[in-house]
């Protein structure tokens, strides 16, 4: 029987480590449905309330930061609707980042047994997270209603801004998860970073806030910034975003996931004589 | 011609390595800080030993070929296998696979204790490389090789290690690979499971796939081997049949 030339691996016809990932994880597709179901079902499985904890806690960090913080920050608008539609954001990417490099330093032990593409763990955490969004979105619109504010037909564009979220987090989480294996420290030293960079982020507080503080440059160079921009637009304020506005974010979560990828696939060859 | 290389294979060779080296980067003291490493690396102080866990490895293996791999603990076998079976990337040297790779080395690697059997069944197989219609023409076939019955909707964090080994021995014997990677020949469970498990690792072996064994033992190699190789600190040392190589690892030991 005649093997065909397809399952032929060559490293010396290999071009493009980066191309070769992407012909893998076509493959390898229905492992990556696997892994999220995996993570999904083992998460809830043993606990009473289940899935129904994906949309707890948004719920109840909004409603301890509605009561911390609402009279502190003259708000327009509606507060509570404010917060838990950038705190939705931000959780998933805060905790797709976090699991990505727990992933990829403690349950990496699989790489050392058989091949896979080693980007399907780190695609696979993505793609749980979205499922989570998609979950978290029930309370915010529950939110939305007791808050009376009115969704609007711009809230039909939020599968694209979740696109650019997720394309983002993931190019960061490649870079991240590179970074770790080589040093350990990034681990250790990134729970840090995102705390900061979440109070650096307009998510409880208003962006007019920040926008004195160094010119704006602060909320300039903030990549989330411009990302949470576009979300909450189109879900909370209700407007398409301006050509602008969709450009900054697009490039940025284009650009983070293009570099990440080519990293994290040039340097896997290496991962099996460190982590 | 298209390569230089072509003459070294050709359209009937399933595994080709050449000139293959694995080499460990030893840093001669530790550093485990990015700003240490830049302090260093900006010196240029980032000092490293090699350890070369395989040296200069050639080896051309045509498909249908049970070919053996003997040496002593430490001299390169598991390296060797990770090489094949893609896990680790030579840091120099071309390999080159035809086929479907199958390591039959972590049975139930990925199983999750929280998952059912039949979960498991496809994250293992996903984990393998199979699609999910793949798993699914072949469930029928786990399922009545494992014996595993009625539990097989039930977490496997409740099943015995015996399950859990038929379960992983099941998925992993179920599609016949084009290269099959063997270190030692496996047999798990109780005696007649054990009987199951050789009976399917023949059929396995004598089938059409290209057959890597790795081991200790002279006999199996004798017996099983048309060809073979003597590994001893990362480095090919011998050659040929396996009559010939397994009595010449004995007179190694001597």
């Amino acid at each position: 029987m005649a093997i065909e030339e397809t399952n032929v691996y060559d490293s010396d016809r290999v071009r493009s480590v980066a191309l070769e990932e992407i012909r893998a994880i076509i493959h390898y597709k229905d492992l990556i449905v696997q892994l999220i179901r995996r993570d999904i079902v083992a998460r809830y499985k043993r606990s009473v309330l289940g899935v129904l904890w994906t949309m707890l806690n948004p719920l109840g960090t909004m409603v301890i930061l509605t009561i911390v913080f609402s009279r502190m920050f003259n708000m327009r608008g509606v507060y509570p609707a404010y917060i838990i539609t950038g705190l939705v954001a931000w959780n998933f990417f805060a905790q797709t980042t976090q699991f990505s490099l727990n992933t990829t330093l403690w349950g990496s032990g699989l790489y050392h047994k058989i091949y896979m593409p080693r980007t399907a763990f780190i695609i696979s955490v993505a793609g749980g997270g979205i499922i989570n969004i998609v979950f978290a979105l029930v309370p915010m619109l529950l939110i939305y209603l007791v808050t009376r504010v009115p969704l609007h037909a711009s809230a039909l564009l939020l599968p694209v801004v979740i696109l650019i979220l997720a394309m983002f987090t993931l190019g960061l989480s490649l870079l991240l998860s590179t970074a770790a294996v080589f040093f350990p420290d990034v681990a250790e030293f990134f729970p840090v970073l995102i705390s900061a960079w979440m109070y650096l982020t307009p998510i409880i507080y208003p962006e007019e806030l920040l926008m004195d503080v160094l010119n704006g440059w602060v909320l300039k160079l903030n990549p989330m910034y411009h990302i949470l921009k576009v979300f909450r637009l189109v879900l909370y304020e209700g407007v398409v975003p301006g050509g602008l506005e969709w450009l900054i974010a697009f490039l940025i979560a284009a650009v983070t996931l293009v570099v990440g990828w080519r990293v994290f696939t040039n340097k896997a060859k290496l991962f099996g004589y460190y982590a | 011609m298209p390569d230089q290389n072509s003459s070294d294979f050709t359209n009937n060779t399933a595994i080709f390595l050449k000139d293959v080296n694995v080499a460990y980067r030893i840093p001669t003291e530790k550093i485990r800080t990015i700003k240490e490493y830049l302090i260093k690396k900006i010196r240029g102080k980032v000092k490293h030993q090699h350890f070369y866990a395989l040296q200069d490895i050639n080896l051309s293996i045509d498909q249908g070929e049970i070919y053996g791999i003997i040496g002593r603990n430490g001299a390169g076998k598991s390296t060797l296998l990770k090489v094949v079976s893609r896990v680790l990337y030579p840091t120099s040297g071309r390999v080159r696979i035809k086929g479907i790779v199958s390591p039959l080395l972590e049975l139930g690697a990925g199983f999750h204790p929280e998952l059912t059997g039949m979960e498991n069944i496809y994250l293992n197989g996903t984990l393998l490389g199979h699609t999910r219609h793949e798993i699914q023409s072949k469930i029928n076939d786990i399922l009545e090789f494992s014996e595993i019955g009625d539990f097989i909707n039930a977490p496997i964090r409740t099943y015995s290690s015996g399950m859990v080994a038929r379960l992983g021995f099941s998925v992993a014997t179920a599609w016949e690979p084009d290269i099959l990677i063997l270190d030692e020949v496996l047999s798990v469970g109780d005696a007649a499971f054990q009987k199951k498990c050789t009976n399917r690792m023949t059929s396995l072996i004598k089938g059409k796939s290209t057959v890597l064994l790795v081991t200790h033992s002279p006999a199996l190699i004798e017996e099983m081997c048309s060809k073979a190789v003597l590994l001893d600190h990362g480095r090919i040392i011998a050659r040929g049949s396996g009559e010939e190589i397994s009595r010449q690892y004995m007179t190694m030991l001597e």
